[in-house]
């Protein structure tokens, strides 16, 4: 475990050990690279409040990732610690960091495309598969395993598979 | 923004309207679990529900914050006549043509509403619209496929989505039932109204209705299914609500 004087702790050093807290449900991404980590605030007594937005509203994993950041934050040494969630800064799929992009991709996920602020549902189509890469696909349906992630279908390689899908 | 007692009121009242329509009409959509008529709309059917369910918590979470109790509480104990949902959102399933049909008018309702909200003076709930439009598309895109599909395909489909717009048109007017707080939540520049709402949705869903050879009924002849907003509900919701709440009220304290 890494020891860390407390009186010195920095916003780099809490990113860097949330870094190693995985999404629950896809293990190649952290909550960092995620973007749902919105702020990181240490105050001048050394407490730290975290503030986490939810991917989708209705995701049920939120609460546990509260508590995986919470006890990452305990295991550097941080006693006084918060995390709170809210939607001020809602989550969209542009703020997962190229880092993210690749983690996605390495759990066979085709990663959302980037968007200018507002999703047309278009980009659901020709998705590009991330088995072969072609973008000759089709979109089964909209809603997959979990609240983020749609269904499509290669017709090139014959494979199907799952977009984590773009939000705005 | 601090309210004075009125507007403290009108607030509340507009936040229940809200997550009561979407706490329900989630819960019928997930009675469809499990029973889906194959399984990719077993599935969207499962995760509308899950969105809409999920949306009314946090709705529910700025009640409480206003000094209600918390959401579970507020979920889970009420009866029929303390919920302000409306008629539409209360029946039963039916068959898939009359859920899909109500959730292509309830969806597009729903997805203009927040799109207003977005700007909303009661700032939190501004924040949560702003979320929910982005996931609501999902669910009109999944409305609009179906009232396409379905009402081009063959005879019997058409006749059977034509039968149950005509059964839920009246219903889904109910949901634009005016507030007696309108004007005050208008002033304060919480929510325009529902007739400016009522409107929009009008001007949407029409042409994609048409564009499925769907005939819309003639608003003028038609009775809307009021009386939700103010706790007036049909016989379907009591029943429902005591199925909801059954496992919660087996142990209140409960930790889950």
């Amino acid at each position: 475990m890494r020891f860390i004087t407390l009186v010195n702790i920095t916003r780099q050093d809490i990113l860097k050990a949330l870094d190693e807290v995985m999404d629950p449900e896809i293990p190649t991404i952290s909550v960092v690279d995620l973007g749902i980590i919105r702020k990181v605030e240490i105050g001048d007594d050394c407490s730290v409040k975290i503030t986490i937005t939810p991917t989708f509203s209705g995701c049920p994993a939120i609460k546990t990732m509260e508590n995986m950041v919470m006890d990452k934050l305990i295991e550097m040494g941080v006693t006084n610690s918060e995390v709170i969630t809210t939607f001020e800064e809602p989550w969209n799929t542009n703020m997962i960091s190229p880092k993210g992009i690749e983690g996605l991709k390495k759990h066979g996920l085709a990663p959302p495309e980037k968007h200018n602020g507002l999703v047309q549902i278009e980009i659901l189509e020709k998705v590009k598969c991330p088995h072969c890469g072609s973008r000759n696909t089709t979109l089964k349906t909209p809603f997959g395993p979990t609240l983020c992630r749609s269904m499509h279908y290669c017709n090139e390689c014959l494979n199907a598979f799952e977009q984590f899908k773009p939000v705005d | 923004m601090e309210y004075n007692d009125t507007q403290h009121k009108a607030v509340k009242e507009f936040l229940y309207k809200i997550a009561d329509d979407q706490l329900i009409i989630g819960h019928r959509n997930s009675e469809w679990t499990g029973l889906g008529p194959m399984v990719e709309e077993d599935i969207a059917f499962s995760s509308i529900a899950q969105d809409k369910i999920g949306q009314s918590l946090h709705v529910y979470e700025i009640l409480h914050s206003m000094g209600e109790a918390d959401a579970d509480t507020i979920a889970f104990t009420r009866n029929a006549a303390h919920y302000k949902c409306s008629h539409l959102v209360e029946h039963p399933i039916g068959e898939y043509d009359f859920s899909l049909m109500r959730n292509f008018l309830f969806n597009h309702a729903e997805h203009l509403r927040f799109e207003m909200l977005a700007s909303s003076s009661i700032s939190q709930l501004a924040f949560l619209a702003k979320k929910y439009k982005g996931e609501i598309k999902y669910h009109t895109m999944h409305s609009n496929t179906w009232i396409k599909q379905l009402g081009l395909a063959n005879e019997e489909s058409h006749a059977r989505m034509q039968t149950a717009l005509n059964e839920t048109f009246n219903l889904a007017l109910g949901i634009f039932e005016e507030s007696e707080f309108a004007l005050m939540l208008n002033e304060m520049n919480a929510f325009e109204g529902e007739r400016a709402l009522q409107e929009m949705w009008f001007e949407t869903i029409t042409p994609l209705l048409e564009s499925a050879s769907l005939k819309i009924p003639s608003i003028s002849l038609l009775q809307p299914a009021y009386g939700g907003r103010k706790g007036y509900h049909t016989e379907y919701l009591q029943p429902l609500l005591d199925e909801m709440g059954a496992v919660f009220r087996l142990d209140p304290e409960a930790e889950w």
